[in-house]
């Protein structure tokens, strides 16, 4: 099979001849030149003087370099470590919470027999139709009558149950072998110590990628925050960086930049260092 | 055979075992139950209840601090009938998902096969290409915000170079909307390209060698008869998932970039709700803008289950 491989690796697309290859090679590179500019332009803006940010001269690198000052200039005219630290902070919460609910549910839906779990599972399917901007208003009104609105609760808790998670959960439990359940159950396991001692770290793949698919979804979401949150010091990184365009009203694109950089660098680094994990994660989104 | 008949002849003449297999379904039950309930009240609380309360609040009058609310039954949705800003927002929607959905998957398609067709670059272009998908859409809109500048823009400092004079690609009306679209492609295309490569690489490889020995041996050939109707569910899949993004991702790009301007060129259905619910603050009204959303969702979810369970089944 192995020996086999490579001849139909190349039938798959066919051998390229050197013109092709030369072809394929002209329109990626256009193509990545795109995807990359704003990055490229991004990351060149925080590191220029503002005369040399107005002229009109297209240069990818500073002539008197000015980074350091646009940099001290993000992080003293905004609290950015502070945004970056919320954002940790309620991403992380995040996560905790919907493995706390999320893995239970999921193993009794996978491998216990109750009376219910079907219809259970009917109403975990139905939620996952459910788009957050359908709750976001009745969730609104609700935070303001019991006054968490503008608390970091507010920010965390409507998303401490993810149906998706359990689905995901419950497709994986499924190919737990029961032999290894019954063998823990012999032992004197409860199903407590079952669902986080023997069935969790089998699982532990599925939970890595569904992590980063959270993480990456409620760093970026700013629907949300955009409602609950008025008080600059608990902005989640999207939010923090809109008060900072806000604040520049368009003229101070040197610092603003270096503030850009810095909210968009933590995913982009976590993409950089770990591709594959971080693809396979985004991708597991198709299911929501 | 003799297994079975031996095993119930076995459990009838051994109630005491039954019964212990008894109170094991009762143990059973309630040990289900039991780790199942936190997640279920808080699926009721934060997912189906206000589900239903968005359809309770449609149906009423209700503004957000108002002591007093009305049943207007489907009063909301008549107002929205003869609403203009409700229609331009819903054009509009249409306009940016007709442009965004068919174009970044077709060139998440193209980009997917050129970057399988050879190894040579295949892991710069691929992490080239799903850059913008890893980025926080917030800020990369503030940056091309920068980039479309009128004065002092990349953009238009390229297009002067052409000798052509730029343009104020946001604030004028016939640009607003394509551009804003435009950077819509920009953020999904990456995603497009990474679930095609995921569907080429399930395309067995017998077919191609297959194909070859039938005689089809251009690349064109081995694409139009293996490649695209393998692709199929695929396509489909990423249809309906780029449309359901491209709903929400309007709306983080209208927020930053224009606010539904100029003069509601670019009002698009995710901002005209938070409009109404968050600066007018008529809660029924966008409580019922949002059912209409909802029914969309509904209807491209439908049809992604259609199709993936010709494909999986979950059971």
């Amino acid at each position: 099979m192995s020996a086999a491989r490579p001849v139909s690796e190349r039938y798959r697309m066919g051998r390229l001849s050197p013109a092709a290859r030369l072809l394929r090679h002209l329109v990626l590179l256009a193509g990545a030149t795109v995807m990359l500019v704003p990055f490229v332009w991004m990351i060149s803006t925080s590191l220029k003087p503002p005369n040399e940010i107005f002229s009109a001269d297209i240069a990818l690198l500073p002539q008197t370099w000015h980074a350091v000052e646009n940099y001290t200039a993000a992080f003293t005219k905004q609290p950015l470590l502070r945004y970056l630290a919320n954002g940790l902070l309620v991403c992380a919460a995040i996560f905790i919470g919907q493995v706390t609910f999320m893995v239970p549910a999921a193993y009794a839906i996978a491998k216990l027999r109750f009376p219910g779990r079907d219809a259970l599972f009917g109403i975990v399917l139905l939620a996952l139709l459910i788009p957050t901007q359908v709750t976001a208003i009745p969730l609104y009104i609700l935070f303001y009558k019991i006054g968490i609105l503008d608390t970091y609760a507010a920010l965390v808790v409507p998303s401490v149950i993810s149906v998706f998670g359990i689905f995901l959960m419950r497709q994986f439990f499924r190919t737990v072998p029961d032999d290894l359940i019954h063998a823990a159950r012999l032992d004197g396991c409860s199903e407590l110590a079952i669902v986080w001692r023997i069935v969790l770290p089998t699982a532990m793949p599925a939970i890595v990628a569904f992590g980063i698919l959270s993480l990456v979804w409620h760093w970026n979401d700013y629907f949300w925050p955009l409602l609950v949150v008025t008080s600059p010091e608990l902005a989640t990184p999207p939010l923090g960086i809109v008060f900072f365009d806000n604040q520049e009203a368009g003229t101070d694109f040197g610092p603003l930049m270096a503030g850009a950089v810095i909210i968009t660098a933590p995913l982009l680094l976590a993409f950089l260092f770990a591709q594959r994990r971080f693809i396979e994660g985004v991708t597991m989104s198709g299911v929501k | 055979m003799r297994g079975i008949t031996v095993s119930d002849a076995a459990l009838s003449a051994a109630p005491p075992r039954a019964r212990r297999r008894h109170a094991g379904a009762v143990a059973e039950a309630m040990a289900g139950w039991s780790l199942a309930l936190p997640a279920t009240i808080l699926m009721i609380l934060l997912l189906l209840g206000p589900a239903l309360g968005a359809v309770i609040l449609a149906l009423t009058d209700w503004q957000f601090g108002a002591p007093t609310l009305n049943w207007i039954g489907l009063g909301n949705f008549v107002d929205m009938a003869g609403d203009r800003v409700f229609w331009r927002s819903l054009g509009n929607t249409m306009i940016y998902i007709g442009l965004v959905v068919p174009l970044s998957v077709l060139l998440g398609l193209g980009a997917a096969l050129l970057i399988e067709a050879d190894p040579a670059g295949r892991s710069f272009y691929r992490a080239a290409f799903f850059l913008p998908v890893a980025s926080t859409l917030l800020a990369m809109a503030i940056v091309w915000e920068f980039l479309l500048h009128p004065s002092f823009g990349l953009v238009n400092r390229v297009v002067e170079l052409f000798g052509a004079s730029g343009i104020d690609w946001l604030k004028n009306p016939a640009t607003a909307l394509p551009t804003v679209a435009a950077i819509g492609i920009w953020k999904a295309l990456g995603l497009n390209m990474v679930l095609f490569m995921a569907g080429l690489k399930s395309i067995p490889h017998d077919l191609y060698d297959a194909a070859a020995i039938d005689g089809a041996d251009g690349a064109w050939e081995r694409f139009r008869r293996v490649t695209w109707p393998m692709l199929g569910p695929t396509l489909m899949f990423v249809l309906v998932i780029s449309a359901i993004r491209a709903f929400q991702e309007s709306f983080d790009l209208v927020a930053v970039l224009t606010q539904g301007g100029p003069n509601k060129a670019t009002e698009v259905l995710l901002y005209t709700i938070y409009q109404e619910g968050f600066s007018f603050f008529r809660s029924g009204y966008a409580a019922a803008l949002t059912l209409i959303f909802l029914a969309f969702v509904l209807a491209l979810t439908l049809l992604q289950a259609k199709v993936l369970d010709k494909r999986v089944h979950y059971g």
